[in-house]
């Protein structure tokens, strides 16, 4: 768009290699975020962001502090200071029973190997957990059966007074990168893994393991998001691992019946039912893809590390569109190889197609580093934050511009200025 | 800016005795009535009367005791100015109508000589041959060496407009006595040191006489008395009774303050003056905040010398200077206060009388003057200003607020004087305090009440020719309904008004001077004003003219919940139309209430109601928050250019005195800027303010160099609607005096977010980032060749959807379209206006209407909330875009602008601490265009 600024008219770099990447012009009728506000607190890389009730949320990152703010306004509430080292991992913890006052509670792990749970109301540290031989990087809360879990090289399980109920065996160097709640008392464990270049069958990449809660053993391992299928020829293979980054899982969430994975640049839905993958975006975005949320009207909000906030929504693609679409997710592999793979044309079965797609309606530019992650308020809009320090409000800006009228016509009433038509 | 003074001023004063529509059309009505003084110049603002002097000067003249009167200095201090003006002539004449009752020394019955703490009077003085008027201030200080210990001063506004001396009387003597009492409190301080040392000194030959004496006494057994011994025992006694004379004095004028809060009951002059000064002092490079409170504290470092008992009147021993008669550091002040005055009231006549109408309506839109007037703070600090009667009282203010007044010529006795003598009051003393008061209350009168009672005052003085007239107006207590104040001129005195009236007496004397004697009244408001003044007809006519951009409210009301919804937002204001101001009232007929509803509802006296106060010291915390503004991490704050230099009033002041070449080059280079800088910064001048006349070059230039814009570049359009609708407009270019240039042109058109700065960055090189278009509207880059460059120019493509970019090295323009008809009318580039300042006056004039028409949107309920719970939003939305189309007649992109506008002002509203923080960016997905030349 600006080339003629630039003069020489030279395409930006990198570019013309991810030619697939979809984008959108400047104009995005179904994006409602015309408002941002940038909050301004840390001084590193945010890269936390936690929601603790209808109007504040936290946020934390590389700098060791969390940081309590007002969504609404974008005030800054709190700053709670504790941590040595940068937190690797932030999360609500539901109110103690016997605890009289309910003030919201967060936890916090941090790479100084310590774990703390504060109070975001008064701003106090609670209490603070630092038996940790390696760094905690996920926490998560069981609420139903009133533990938490926290994720490093090894994984434990905690009451809520923040004893060691047990923990497993040393599982990875790399340790568990995410941990996810699915029914049935299951968690589900991403193991970050380190794609060496002798992987051949290319079975073990986003391996996914299950574990029980009730008696704490591995159920089933290796339970396979995609199942890799012997069809996969070595060449695509090792494409593949010259690329290690672009497909690791980085990031998935889920509904009813759908998990939402980001790998790499691409995004990728799972029905659970049909135990197929629905829809993809092979390049969503310029970079890996960090976090993605589902929102409830169908859409699907991801960031990126190229800086950017993309919204998508899940449509019913029609049946016969005859677009060749890179089907089923085999072709996930196959960055490298687009050109070639749509040229010759692709002999899949039917039922391989996903039957749905991911439609860009809108894209969020604002930060320009890395968006590490982002929170969705539905009365307050998005939040997000990235490694250029700052966290973003975006808003809706004609629902606040009803807002500030509702307030401004308070104000008025309340001087008694407000005179009523005759 | 409603008003334009280029209009006005065409026509001769008389014709606007009548009413100059009423008159049969007669063809030769039409022609312009010919200028009485075209033999003398082709011009009718070249000097009427032919003074001897090239314009307005202020002059400080001393009835010395030596030599009598005498000229001691003129602001300015330049000889061009006054040119073969005999300033020793004027001195005599000016010194000779002090009224002052300042007798001092031995009152009767009384030991000890007494000080008296007399007010100043103030005059009006005209001396028609010389072509000269004046409005002459006269005050009393004290000096230990000098005859009854009163030095006699005045200072004198000298101008040879008559009619601006009159009409300006107020705000005259107002911004005198606070140069006056300035004078006066280091005089006060001064003058008690002087005592104490003198006390000292009187201490020590005490103790030596009496040493000698003992020493006399002990030598002398014989039982009687030397001669020498008497002579030594006389000389002791005399210096014992100068002791205690002195102690006297010294109680006394210690005590002036005290009998100053006891004597009035408004004391805010006083104390309001105190913060000025020591808010002054702390501007200053030496902060003397503890001057109020170790005041009369004797200097400890004083060694005492042996003195002469009998205070020797020798005449010629040099009296002290008027700078070492106050404190050195109180005549910088006033000298300071006195080039503020002679700044503030340069200019003709008409022009100073629009500008205070313009202020003065200004004050009234407060809600929404933030959004493009440069000095409004100047406005919300009159608001709170203590003697203005608060929105919820009624008009007329009871008795014991109301400082009674010390005037006293009834009107008949004025009437009969016109044609009779010059009038001498003599006032009892009794009524220092009154005057006191006075002083206080002068700064709050209505301009309009202002106008009408000057406008009396013409008409009496028109009647009178070359000869002697007396001028003096009555000063009523209670404020009258308007019907009957003309008949109850004289009615409403109080007891003391008639005690003081039967002790004032007249002298008749022979002098040629005519005296002007002017009085400050309080309401005497006769009905036919609006004939008489002039700029309010023009602007009547002008206004008419402009329909099309006019706010037709009912008219165009479609729908009938519409009405309800004009009629449920808006007071519509008392239905009494204010004959002095047609903007009054066009916007009563029209029912669109330019004051705000919500505040001024008791304002009955429509849109001049409030006075055009000139100024007040800016509070601190305007300085505070600029310098809060600066020190974000802004790459070169120091050379701001433009909106600092508005900003720091210090600055401007100074930069005025500097050069005029240095101010008009002065946004095209930074260097100027620091030149200008240091010039300020060694001359501090406490009480600087940014007045008209100094930014009046800033705009000129401006709106110049924004007119150029509009007539080089055919893409102008996109880029002022990119600038009102609140999209970042990025100028972007090699040359930064070029881009500066242009920044501060075009910054006219951005609109405010708070009332301290506008959101313009002048100069930036380093890359943008997303909080740079939160923070700023108009932003200068500076394009650095590659590879250097790439960075700035890569984040002005990432964030291309908040900015619009006008590359003045390409000459091209991308931003997105603009179709509406507002833009058009504000920068057509076919205009006929020729000058920048015209074009500036027209700009505003077309944003003041356009924040009206945000206003009006703003504040309409049912346009942005339901009017019943049944009504869906979509209801809302339908009334809200009908209304912005056929009721403020917005087409496309224009509805953007007003919406822009809307959210600043609801922001601005609903913040409780105004001025605090960035409001939130907001943009659209809009495709932007490229335009090129």
């Amino acid at each position: 768009m600006l080339r003629w600024l630039i003069g020489g008219g030279r395409e930006p770099q990198g570019l013309a290699e991810k030619s697939p990447l979809q984008t959108i012009g400047e104009e995005q009728t179904q994006n409602p975020y015309t408002e941002l506000l940038v909050l301004k607190a840390h001084h590193d890389i945010v890269r936390f962001l936690v929601r603790l009730d209808e109007y504040r949320f936290a946020s934390a990152g590389d700098d060791g502090i969390v940081v309590v703010w007002n969504a609404q306004t974008g005030e800054k509430l709190l700053e709670l200071n504790g941590h040595t080292q940068k937190i690797t991992a932030l999360i609500t913890f539901p109110s103690l029973e016997a605890c009289e006052e309910k003030n919201q509670l967060i936890l916090t792990a941090s790479a100084d190997r310590t774990v703390i749970l504060w109070d975001c109301d008064t701003g106090r540290q609670v209490q603070k957990v630092s038996c940790f031989q390696s760094t905690v990087k996920c926490l998560i809360v069981l609420q139903r059966l009133d533990v938490w879990l926290s994720g490093g090289n090894d994984l434990c399980v905690w009451n809520q007074k923040l004893d060691l109920l047990c923990k497993t065996s040393h599982l990875s160097d790399t340790g568990i990168s995410a941990l996810i709640e699915i029914p049935k008392n299951c968690v589900v464990a991403a193991v970050g893994k380190e794609l060496n270049v002798s992987f051949v069958t290319g079975s073990h990449v986003g391996e996914m393991i299950i574990w029980d809660i009730l008696d704490w053993t591995v159920q089933a391992c290796e339970c396979n998001f995609w199942d890799p299928s012997p069809q996969l020829d070595t060449q695509q293979e090792i494409k593949l691992c010259q690329k290690p980054n672009d497909i690791s899982i980085h990031h998935f969430t889920w509904d009813e019946e759908n998990v939402f994975a980001a790998v790499g640049r691409g995004l990728y839905v799972y029905n659970l039912q049909m135990k197929r993958v629905i829809a993809c975006q092979k390049s969503a975005h310029d970079s890996n893809v960090l976090h993605i949320a589902k929102l409830p009207n169908r859409q699907l909000i991801s960031c990126s590390e190229d800086g950017s906030v993309r919204i998508w929504e899940l449509r019913e693609k029609q049946q016969l569109a005859a677009e060749p679409v890179p089907t089923g997710f085999f072709n996930m592999w196959g960055f490298g190889r687009v050109n070639k793979q749509a040229s010759q044309p692709v002999k899949k079965q039917q039922e391989n197609a996903p039957p749905c797609s991911l439609e860009l309606i809108g894209d969020l530019i604002g930060h320009s580093s890395s968006v590490e992650m982002f929170l969705y308020f539905e009365d307050h809009g998005l939040v997000t934050c990235s490694a250029d320090h700052l966290i973003i409000l975006w808003k809706n800006g004609e629902r606040e511009s009803g807002l500030r009228s509702l307030k401004l016509f308070q104000k008025l009433e309340e001087d008694g200025d407000l005179y009523l038509a005759v | 800016m409603i008003s334009a003074p280029d209009v006005v001023a065409f026509t001769k004063e008389e014709e606007y005795e009548e009413e100059p529509y009423n008159e049969p059309a007669l063809p030769e009505e039409y022609s312009v009535p010919l200028f009485p003084f075209s033999s003398q110049g082709a011009n009718p603002w070249s000097k009427l009367s032919g003074a001897k002097f090239s314009r307005d000067f202020i002059l400080i003249s001393e009835f010395s005791e030596q030599v009598g009167p005498q000229p001691l200095l003129t602001i300015p201090n330049d000889t061009k100015v006054f040119g073969t003006f005999d300033l020793n002539y004027f001195s005599l004449r000016i010194m000779s109508v002090d009224y002052q009752a300042s007798f001092v020394g031995h009152p009767p019955g009384s030991a000890y000589p007494k000080l008296n703490f007399v007010e100043d009077s103030k005059v009006v003085l005209g001396d028609s041959k010389e072509g000269a008027f004046a409005y002459v201030h006269h005050l009393t200080l004290y000096d230990l060496e000098a005859r009854g210990f009163v030095r006699p001063f005045c200072m004198a506004y000298i101008s040879a407009d008559q009619h601006k001396i009159m009409q300006q009387f107020q705000e005259l003597s107002a911004e005198f006595s606070k140069a006056s009492e300035c004078l006066k409190t280091g005089n006060r301080k001064a003058f008690a040191g002087e005592l104490e040392k003198k006390l000292k000194d009187l201490d020590y030959t005490r103790t030596v006489l009496h040493t000698e004496t003992e020493i006399q006494k002990k030598a002398n057994d014989k039982g009687f008395y030397s001669s020498q011994a008497i002579e030594k025992a006389n000389e002791l006694a005399s210096v014992e009774k100068s002791i205690i004379e002195h102690q006297d004095l010294l109680k006394q004028i210690r005590s002036y303050p005290h009998r100053k809060l006891k004597g009035s009951a408004l004391c805010c002059g006083e104390t309001e003056h105190t913060q000025d000064q020591t808010s002054q002092a702390a501007t200053t490079s030496n902060p003397d905040e503890s001057a109020d409170t170790d005041l009369y504290t004797c200097r400890p470092a004083y060694t005492p010398k042996l003195i002469k008992a009998k205070s020797t009147k020798c005449f010629d021993k040099k009296l002290k200077t008027l700078e070492e008669l106050c404190d050195t550091e109180y005549f910088t002040q006033t000298l300071a206060q006195l080039s503020h005055i002679e700044h503030m009231f340069r200019g003709d006549l008409c022009y100073l009388l629009t500008s205070q109408i313009d202020r003065a309506l200004l004050k009234q839109q407060h809600i929404t003057n933030f959004l493009f007037e440069d000095f409004v703070e100047v406005a919300e600090k009159q608001e709170s200003a203590p003697p203005k009667p608060g929105p919820g009282r009624p008009p007329s203010r009871s008795l014991e607020e109301c400082p009674i007044p010390q005037v006293l010529i009834s009107v008949g006795s004025y009437k009969s004087s016109v044609e009779s003598v010059p009038i001498k009051m003599e006032q009892e003393l009794g009524d220092e305090e009154y005057k006191e008061a006075d002083v206080a209350e002068m700064s709050s009168f209505d301009p309009q009440e202002n106008l009408d009672y000057l406008d009396m005052d013409m008409k009496g003085s028109i009647s009178s020719g070359e000869s002697i007239e007396v001028l003096g107006t009555e000063k009523s207590t209670a404020v009258l309904p308007k019907s009957d104040s003309q008949a109850s001129l004289t009615v409403p005195l109080s007891p003391q008004v008639v005690r003081s009236k039967a002790v004032s007496h007249r002298t008749i004397s022979e002098d040629s001077i005519e005296v002007l004697s002017t009085c400050p009244s309080e309401a005497l408001i006769p009905e036919d004003f609006k004939a008489s003044y002039p700029s309010a007809i023009n602007e009547e006519e002008s206004y008419a003219d402009d329909s099309e951009g006019a706010i037709h409210f009912q008219a165009s009301v479609s729908a009938p919940e519409l009405g309800e919804a004009e009629e449920g937002g808006l007071e519509t204001p008392p239905s009494q139309i204010d004959s002095s101001c047609c903007i009054g009232k066009e916007s009563d007929s029209l029912r669109v209430p330019l004051s705000t509803p919500a505040h001024t509802p008791s304002d009955q006296d429509g849109v001049v109601s409030i006075p055009p106060q000139r100024y007040r010291q800016k509070d601190q915390g305007f300085h505070v928050d600029f310098a809060v503004e600066n020190a974000g991490p802004l790459r070169d704050s120091s050379s701001e250019g433009f909106p600092a230099d508005e900003l720091d009033p210090s600055r401007l002041l100074a930069s005025r005195d500097v050069s005029k070449t240095s101010l008009d080059n002065y946004s095209d280079s930074a260097s100027n800027m620091s030149s200008l800088a240091s010039t300020s910064s060694d001359r501090t001048p406490p009480s600087a303010h940014p007045t008209g006349p100094s930014s009046e070059r800033h705009k000129k230039r401006a709106g110049q160099n924004a007119l150029k814009f509009i007539r080089q570049y055919p893409f102008a359009h996109p880029a002022i609607y990119s600038l009102l609708s609140g999209r970042t407009l990025v100028v972007l270019g090699e040359d930064e005096a070029i881009v500066r240039k242009l920044v501060t042109a075009l910054s006219i058109f951005v609109p405010n977010h708070s009332r301290y700065a506008k959101p313009v960055k002048h100069w930036v090189s380093s890359p943008l980032h997303i909080t740079d278009f939160q923070r700023w509207k108009l932003i200068g880059l500076q394009r650095v060749a590659a590879p250097a460059g790439a960075g700035s120019l890569h984040a002005l493509s990432r964030y291309s959807r908040y900015t619009s970019v006008l590359d003045l090295d390409n000459k091209a323009l991308r931003c997105p379209l603009y179709r509406g008809a507002l833009v058009p009318r504000l920068a057509d580039h076919r205009t006929q206006i020729k000058r920048g300042s015209t074009y500036y006056l027209h700009v505003q004039s077309t944003l003041a209407q356009l924040c009206s028409k945000a206003f009006l949107y703003t504040f309409c309920h049912h346009l942005h909330l339901p009017a019943h719970d049944k009504e869906t939003e979509e209801v809302v939305a339908g009334r809200q875009a009908s209304f912005l189309k056929l009721t403020l007649g917005l087409v496309n992109e224009d509805v953007k602008v007003v919406q822009y506008l809307a959210e600043l002002l609801k922001l601005r509203y609903v913040q409780d601490t105004p001025g605090t923080g960035h409001p939130m960016l907001r943009f659209d997905y809009v495709p932007s265009f490229l335009y090129k030349i």
